[in-house]
């Protein structure tokens, strides 16, 4: 039996231990949120984040998330209550197909909660693992820097 | 065909002594890391009904020990930890830098050392400074111990010299005699992130006090089945003053030690000239 937490409440999983960690998150725990593009590590749109750092749930059988915390881009907010990052994304048009989006949103949280540039060039590296084939790219740089500037307006 | 879970069967070693038993009874078993690489074909159907030895849990092999004579990195210490490792950074800064272009910060985060060696790609990013920095692999089975050079462990594209039953349990980086007077790292991939290498390569350099070349250590990837010290060009320059002419000579010596080929991520001919470049750019700028 593998046992996980997940966005802070106590799981367990008892089916096969090398079913991916995507798989359990989106069909056992039904957190269809996590998104599997291409399904090898090179799209980042399953990014979620084990023990505080960004992985791609598509390359982690359950069984190495023995034990560990998992987040995933439920845990940001609630369509009622969004968190400042959502905020961000919706303000300044972060998502277009919406597809790579939860990604961007858990790579960007990782990024900034373990201390990383709020600036451009520090997020383009960032997200470098996350592809999206819509914005360009600069709508999401504009939605994480406009959340972060959010987030201190707030604290004011 | 994708990945069935139903069709493997897992073995879960809590400690280095579990993990090498396990494996000496199940020696067909996969042995999986971070499975950044291992993941890739499993998704893809390929490693149906296989036997897999998950190294996540060997605790001990995670450890990173700095001491006098060098730093003992344990297989599982993933790229994310050595980039950001203060004693690597300062020691052994071309790894830092070659770490912190493998995949991105996902992949960083799970791919280790120990599994990027153990992967033996013709491309691993890693490769170059290790062979600069003259690693030794610390391998493990349950019939005991032993250490190789990494010039040893590749043994051509994604084949390693392994005996079955031999894991990695930590790759050694002897200190340097001092400082180099000069380093490089360079990885050119079609783009500047999530890329893998066209040409990757690392060097360092030691002058003599009236500077001349005292050592001259140069090993590129992607440009041949493993990685290659250029040692004709090392061996061209020693003792010579780095001048337009002697950097010249050096580059024009790389096939010696290289042979790219032409594949879908490049050409032959861009993988030479942009390997002479790089050397070239570092000896005589």
């Amino acid at each position: 039996m593998i046992k996980l937490k997940v966005n802070g409440r106590t799981r367990t999983f008892k089916g096969a231990p090398f079913t991916r960690l995507i798989d359990v998150l989106r069909e056992e725990l039904g957190l269809t949120g996590t998104k599997e593009g291409c399904g090898e590590g090179e799209c980042g749109a399953c990014t979620v984040l084990v023990d505080g750092a960004a992985v791609c749930s598509c390359l982690i059988p359950v069984c190495q998330a023995d034990g560990a915390s998992v987040e995933t881009v439920e845990s940001l907010g609630t369509p009622e209550k969004l968190g400042a990052l959502q905020e961000g994304f919706l303000k300044e048009g972060g998502a277009q197909c919406g597809i790579c989006t939860p990604g961007m949103l858990m790579s960007a949280t990782g990024w900034l909660r373990r201390g990383g540039g709020a600036d451009a060039a520090s997020l383009r590296c960032a997200i470098a693992g996350n592809l999206c084939r819509c914005t360009g790219y600069q709508h999401i740089i504009d939605s994480v820097v406009s959340s972060v500037k959010g987030r201190k307006r707030a604290r004011r | 065909m994708r990945g069935d879970s139903a069709s493997m069967k897992v073995l879960r070693p809590a400690t280095a002594d579990e993990a090498v038993r396990m494996y000496a009874r199940a020696p067909k078993a996969l042995p999986v890391a971070g499975g950044t690489d291992v993941m890739v074909l499993w998704n893809a159907g390929l490693l149906n009904g296989r036997v897999v030895l998950d190294l996540w849990g060997v605790e001990e092999w995670r450890k990173i020990r700095v001491r006098k004579d060098g730093i003992l990195i344990g297989a599982l210490a993933t790229h994310a930890r050595l980039r950001e490792h203060p004693a690597i950074r300062e020691k052994f800064p071309l790894l830092s830098e070659a770490c912190a272009t493998v995949g991105a910060e996902q992949i960083q985060n799970r791919g280790t050392i120990g599994g990027n060696v153990a992967n033996a790609s013709p491309a691993g990013d890693t490769f170059p400074a290790l062979a600069v920095y003259e690693a030794v692999v610390h391998v493990a089975s349950a019939k005991g111990r032993r250490t190789l050079p990494l010039s040893q462990v590749f043994a051509g594209v994604k084949k390693t010299a392994l005996a079955p039953g031999e894991l990695i349990e930590a790759i050694f980086l002897p200190m340097l005699p001092r400082r180099p007077d000069r380093r490089v790292f360079r990885k050119v991939g079609q783009r500047a992130a999530q890329t893998i290498s066209k040409t990757v390569g690392a060097a360092v350099l030691f002058l003599n006090k009236d500077g001349t070349v005292e050592e001259l250590r140069v090993a590129f990837g992607s440009v041949a089945p493993t990685v290659r010290r250029l040692r004709a060009a090392e061996d061209a320059l020693k003792g010579r003053l780095l001048t337009a002419a002697s950097a010249e000579e050096a580059c024009g010596l790389i096939e010696r030690d290289i042979s790219p080929i032409d594949d879908m991520r490049s050409t032959r001919e861009y993988r030479l000239r942009v390997t002479r470049n790089i050397l070239r750019a570092f000896l005589w700028s």
